[in-house]
């Protein structure tokens, strides 16, 4: 097996808040990986360290064996490391097809945006193969704002393919979204999955993660408190105690 | 092939190429002058501050700069006062671009209301700096060589150097949209962070667009500083022209291409119409307020905004008719 993203005993605290403690993690490539965990333990969190929108404060984050822990969010996702919002976040203003070309070159250097157009043939192709894919293909020519929840959704996660990343981080795709496109979505990603592409998904939708992943991490205050196949998660006491059952403890963590 | 678009532009640009041949009374081609600039510095204002959405209120920076680069070069280089001090106009230009960049390194570390805030106090470091320093002359200003023109004839060139800046901001503005620069300016308008993380470069491509579009503005000043024959800091750094150029775009349509072309024709010729017309150098603020509040209020993405809606309103609803009467006929 092979080691695509590996997170090394992260921290990272905002203020007073530890909002990530020795947080540890991998995912090995061509797999789908789930990290799951109560509101507030620190997923997306974990997130924005990888995929450099926050600088941890300390421990590391490596992709392909290159140590990414100190790069802007842009330079991660030029070397391949895609990923949506769990609040979605679409260019509202532009429409569809161009926020697709938005993403299409992950790795342009600035300066070229200058002297090229908007897009090129094959650009425009892709684009609008992607849109097919994700099944909004219909209304590129529409301004983004005037798409609905669901197609937001969907067009995040086009124009995160449309860049062609190796791995791409899903912060809650079927949150807030009726059971058909959750079923769609996760059509979607084992399509996606099959041909080559690896995904690191949180999500709170128990079925969808377990029927997904090959893998699963539960996060609990901040630190990885266990990993494993589904199968073991789910009979794990500790998850059982920290998320999953709702023991006396949750109980008292919630009165508190 | 011509499109009906393109046509427009033509009619427009062969009516501002007449207008100083047809109409010869200097008054009204100095008023001509003055709106040419205006619609070319807004037109370049808005290829930044419309498309990124950094609402840059210190462009009078780049304006004072261009005066003063090519009222000291002149004087330094010993220019003659005749056409050739035309020559240093794109140098103004540079020289707002080259002050442009150490500017938008400190104030693009910022967003929204502070990059506003910033911009401004900016402005006033530059205005109290010409003010107080003893090679800008000052409060007293600096004197620019004479250019003995026979009064009938003087203002063609400035007017046709103005209608090359502003056809210059105009095609680097359309330029701008239709490149790839373009769309991640206005994919950081929208929604910076997500921009980032999907490849765009963005303070690089923001130091780009602010110091592209301070090139246009500096021509403007260097073109003033000629036209007058002399600069004073109040004039050149004019915190009224800050806030001209940003009312003007928002009038006629923030990050559009026409609106800011729009809004300075129309601002620009009525404010100096209306001064010279009724003596007063007041009387435009109370009908610029007067339209500001029917702008904001009816039209708030601007003039130009609201006319292609209204257009495209109207067609949806003659089509919506056109299906209503087949329905009821079969």
């Amino acid at each position: 097996m092979t080691i695509l993203l590996s997170v090394d005993r992260v921290s990272k605290a905002f203020g007073g808040l530890q909002a990530l403690t020795e947080c540890s993690l991998f995912v090995e490539k061509g797999s789908i990986a789930g990290l799951i965990g109560p509101n507030g333990s620190g997923k997306t969190t974990l997130f924005n360290v990888i995929t450099g929108y926050e600088k941890p404060d300390s421990g590391s984050v490596s992709f392909e064996g290159a140590d990414i822990t100190r790069l802007g969010p842009s330079n991660v996702f030029a070397l391949g490391v895609g990923r949506t919002f769990q609040i979605t976040r679409i260019f509202s203003r532009i429409t569809v097809l161009e926020n697709m070309l938005v993403a299409t070159q992950r790795d342009e250097g600035w300066l070229r945006g200058l002297t090229r157009s908007k897009s090129s043939k094959s650009e425009l192709v892709s684009a609008m193969e992607w849109l097919d894919f994700v099944g909004i293909d219909g209304l590129a020519s529409q301004p983004a704002g005037s798409l609905s929840f669901g197609q937001r959704k969907l067009l995040e996660l086009a124009y995160v393919l449309v860049a062609d990343p190796d791995v791409i981080l899903l912060d809650e795709p079927a949150g807030g979204v009726n059971l058909t496109l959750i079923n769609e979505i996760a059509n979607k990603i084992q399509t996606l999955n099959k041909g080559g592409k690896t995904f690191l998904i949180v999500e709170h939708n128990m079925e969808f993660v377990m029927n997904l992943c090959d893998r699963v991490t539960v996060m609990h205050q901040g630190t990885d408190l266990v990993s494993g196949t589904p199968s073991e998660i789910r009979n794990d006491p500790l998850v059982l105690d920290a998320y999953l059952g709702g023991s006396d403890d949750d109980d008292a963590e919630e009165a508190s | 092939m011509l499109r009906i678009r393109n046509v427009w532009w033509i009619v427009a640009l062969a009516a501002l190429v007449l207008f100083p041949l047809i109409e010869t009374n200097p008054t009204y081609t100095t008023i001509g002058i003055f709106t040419l600039i205006f619609m070319g510095c807004a037109t370049s204002w808005n290829m930044f501050s419309g498309y990124s959405g950094y609402i840059n209120l210190g462009s009078a920076v780049s304006y004072g700069v261009g005066a003063y680069t090519l009222t000291l070069l002149a004087d330094h280089l010993h220019v003659p006062g005749n056409g050739d001090l035309f020559w240093l106009i794109p140098v103004g230009g540079l020289a707002a671009m080259i002050v442009a960049v150490p500017v938008g390194l400190v104030a693009l570390r910022v967003r929204r209301h502070t990059f506003v805030v910033i911009t401004i106090a900016i402005f006033f470091v530059f205005q109290l700096s010409a003010t107080n320093f003893s090679f800008t002359g000052g409060t007293s200003g600096l004197q620019l060589p004479l250019i003995p023109w026979l009064e009938t004839n003087y203002n063609k060139p400035f007017y046709f150097a103005a209608l090359a800046i502003t056809v210059f901001a105009a095609l680097l503005s359309g330029a701008v949209r239709r490149s790839r620069f373009g769309l991640q300016l206005l994919a950081i308008r929208d929604d910076e962070d997500r921009a980032a993380g999907l490849g765009v470069k963005v303070f690089a491509v923001k130091l780009a667009g602010f110091t592209m579009s301070a090139f246009a503005v500096g021509m403007g000043g260097a073109l003033y500083a000629v036209f007058l024959g002399q600069i004073y800091p109040q004039f050149v750094f004019d915190p009224i022209f800050d806030i001209s150029i940003a009312l003007m775009s928002i009038f006629g349509g923030l990050g559009t291409l026409t609106g800011p072309l729009l809004g300075a024709l129309v601002l620009e010729s009525m404010q100096q119409y209306l001064t010279i017309r009724f003596s007063n150098g007041s009387l435009y603020l109370i009908i610029f307020g007067a339209l500001f509040l029917v702008v904001v209020l009816f039209m708030p993405q601007g003039i130009v905004v609201y006319l292609s809606d209204w257009r495209s309103r109207r067609s949806a609803r003659r089509a919506e008719g056109a299906r209503v009467v087949v329905g009821e006929a079969s």
